[in-house]
């Protein structure tokens, strides 16, 4: 099983760690992992601010970066990115000129899978070898959820991490208040509806919030930060990177 | 740089800690009242599924439907009048009050009149409207705008009522919910048997039938269509459904979805002037009413905007509502909805911002009971704003076009990547970012640490010594 790494450009420039850890849970579940240093960014801000023709470009090289890629599977740590590229490239080669765009697309977008989508539908393991004895809880970031429909593949990830104590906390499933460039034109508002996803992870006692989007880890890990709290931020890869 | 309005006054909503409270409340109760109403459904799913069929169907041949609307109200004895613009309603109106005499009238609660401010325009006319919703009762005392679609004077509290009351009714304070409705009633219901008209809006329009459809929990709006010798229902166009039938689908959506009811209080099924001796006596006057409608019609991106019940649902799952509140998106309607109709009704120039207001998290499409694919719609009016140069801002645009300018550059993208960090390293004190002092990112850094960047990319590890 060969897998190409579609590393976002957030987790590249600002969260390299969380990649190192894709690598290493990746290679220990007996998967060939390659990078193709050629990507750069799938457009996604641009998109949700606006910019179809900027996003367009920024489309145009993904898809030439990762078409003739041989992997069988292109691996994301991002459900914003996934959905990005699976849900809304479309649009953007809707046009009747587009044609050989939308095979070229073809291509790449059957083969797209977020992290935790891979290793539990694609791989079939839930148990991959991780021991983290901390009390946990998963924050579901919005594209992952309601995008791509997943939640239920990081929860059988998380417990099935050795001694890791699993705790829901109220209402997982409301957004943390990022929203890309919304996060610093409505600060204000962003940061209001954050320290209620704040108020809710003090409430459930645990030590770390774990997900799969940087972004929204980004946001919260800055708002407890803000606040001197000594809960962390955890990305599932992290997670299950550990042993 | 967002609108300075919007960020003005959903400043001043944040910063209000009794509308905090409220808003708090009332959502999360009728959260919580939909989630266990919509377990008397066995397939929801379906459902929802079913009433967007209808509405695509309906609004593709509207026309056609609107027609056969007019021919059945007419043959019921109703007159129709068509509106093309909010003044065009209240002209209508007017000249039909003077024509007969009517001195005041009593009001349901309609979202459509207040989108064209009917109430102002009557009252300059010398004809006196007196809200009969409770709710709207209270905002019109308060002169005021609705804060939500279905319930409008949520923002307030029982002291706040009870202050209004005894400043506007000068009947003493009502200090309990019993004394404020009991107060209310009192007046209301001398308005009711004394107005020679009543406005309603409708919440669904059957043309096989020419049926006005009305829910309510309060009595006012049967109150308001019976008594009064003329019934005026000013309705948008794209409230019609096709058939009598279709109601076995909407009305068991409409109440679950806004208020959390399997039904509400009373549902009327209104077919022209109610038939009384002598036949003259009563009237009724459908005001169809395109407003923009018809804009948005013929727009195949946006159409599906038009499918909405107004039913509410989405504002309260919606994170953005939660914490502003109605008034401060600045026109009648909030919430996501609100944010995808106002741009298009009024123009981008005027609420072009709202759309980008949100955190685009999608919970309001999986509360729509029509499956609204609301957050698309606010992904296409954001691109329309920035293509029409309304939002654009040049730091911005030329921040996307170098960002884009890169992106296919990979070499470049790494170089200007390492040098963003390197800079940004500059600012940080023990691995934290704790402020930024220029826009964009000192709007981040106001409220949230940001992490210090690592000293190396991924790419650059890779190279190193991932790449086996």
């Amino acid at each position: 099983m060969r897998v190409s790494l579609f590393i976002t450009c957030l987790v590249d420039q600002m969260f390299p760690d969380v990649g190192d850890a894709m690598v290493t849970t990746l290679r220990r579940l007996g998967v060939e992992v390659g990078f193709n240093d050629a990507q750069t960014c799938c457009g996604q801000v641009a998109f949700n601010t606006g910019y179809r023709p900027e996003t367009r470009a920024m489309a145009e090289h993904f898809v030439s970066v990762f078409e003739n890629d041989k992997a069988d599977f292109i691996v994301a740590p991002s459900g914003s990115c996934t959905a990005m590229v699976r849900n809304f490239y479309g649009e953007l080669f809707h046009g009747a000129d587009d044609q050989q765009w939308r095979e070229r697309l073809g291509q790449v977008r059957p083969r797209l899978r977020e992290f935790s989508e891979f290793i539990v539908n694609e791989l079939g393991i839930e148990e991959v070898g991780a021991r983290f004895p901390s009390r946990v809880t998963y924050h579901d970031a919005c594209h992952l959820l309601r995008e791509l429909g997943i939640s239920d593949q990081p929860r059988r990830l998380i417990r099935a991490v050795r001694d890791v104590d699993f705790v829901e906390m109220e209402a997982p499933d409301t957004c943390c208040g990022f929203g890309g460039t919304f996060s610093v034109k409505y600060g204000e508002i962003s940061n209001a509806i954050l320290q209620e996803k704040l108020t809710r992870i003090e409430k459930s006692g645990v030590e770390y919030v774990v997900a799969n989007d940087s972004s929204c880890l980004m946001q919260i890990a800055g708002g407890l930060s803000r606040a001197g709290s000594p809960v962390k931020t955890m990305h599932l890869a992290e997670l299950l990177a550990r042993v | 740089m967002a609108n300075p309005d919007l960020t003005q006054r959903s400043h001043d909503a944040l910063e209000n800690t009794v509308l905090q409270g409220a808003l708090k409340a009332a959502t999360t109760t009728f959260i919580e009242r939909r989630r266990d109403a919509i377990t008397s459904i066995a397939d929801w799913e379906g459902l929802r599924q079913r009433a967007r069929q209808v509405k695509e169907h309906t609004i593709n041949n509207l026309d056609f439907y609107l027609e056969q609307v007019v021919q059945k109200v007419e043959g019921h004895g109703g007159k129709v009048f068509w509106a093309r613009t909010g003044d065009d309603v209240s002209r209508y109106i007017i000249e039909l009050a003077h024509a007969r005499g009517v001195k005041s009238v009593v009001k349901s609660k309609s979202m459509a009149t207040e989108e064209i401010e009917l109430n102002h325009a009557l009252e300059a006319a010398g004809v006196r409207p007196i809200e009969t919703d409770l709710g709207e009762y209270i905002i019109q005392l308060a002169q005021e705008k609705p804060s939500h679609i279905i319930v409008p004077a949520i923002h307030k509290t029982r002291g706040q009522i009870a202050d209004l009351f005894e400043e506007k009714l000068r009947e003493g304070r009502p200090n309990e919910v019993a004394e404020i409705t009991a107060m209310a009633r009192k007046r209301l219901r001398h308005e009711f048997l004394s107005a020679e008209m009543g406005i309603t809006g409708a919440n669904f329009l059957i043309a096989e039938t020419g049926t006005v459809v009305l829910v309510e929990n309060e009595g006012n709006i049967r109150l308001s269509t019976q008594v009064p010798k003329i019934h005026v229902a000013v309705v948008g166009i794209e409230k019609v459904i096709p058939r009598f039938d279709d109601l076995s689908v909407f009305l068991r959506l409409l109440p679950r979805s806004g208020t959390g009811q399997k039904q509400t209080a009373y549902v009327s099924f209104l077919n022209g002037p109610r038939q009384a001796a002598p036949e003259s006596a009563f009237e009724f006057h459908l005001v169809l009413m395109d407003n923009g409608r018809t804009r948005i019609l013929a727009d195949e991106q946006m159409r599906e905007s038009l499918y909405c019940i107004r039913c509410g649902a989405c504002l309260n799952v919606c994170p953005v509502y939660q914490k502003i509140g109605g008034q401060a998106y600045g026109w009648i309607y909030p919430g996501p909805i609100g944010a995808v109709i106002s741009p298009q009704l009024q123009s981008l120039g005027q609420s072009g911002d709202l759309p980008f207001a949100s955190s685009l998290c999608g919970a309001c499409r999986t509360a729509c009971p029509v499956d609204i694919n609301l957050p698309d719609l606010l992904l296409a009016l954001r691109a329309r704003a920035k293509e029409s140069g309304a939002g654009r801002k040049l730091s911005e645009s030329i921040a996307m076009r170098s960002v884009a300018f890169a992106a296919k550059r990979p070499r470049l993208f790494a170089f200007a990547g390492k040098v963003m960090r390197s800079f940004a390293r500059l600012l940080s004190r023990d691995e934290k970012i704790k402020s930024v002092p220029f826009p964009p990112l000192s709007g981040w850094t106001r409220y949230r640490d940001l992490p210090a960047p690592q000293s190396s990319s991924f790419r650059a590890r890779w190279k190193k010594h991932l790449d086996e």
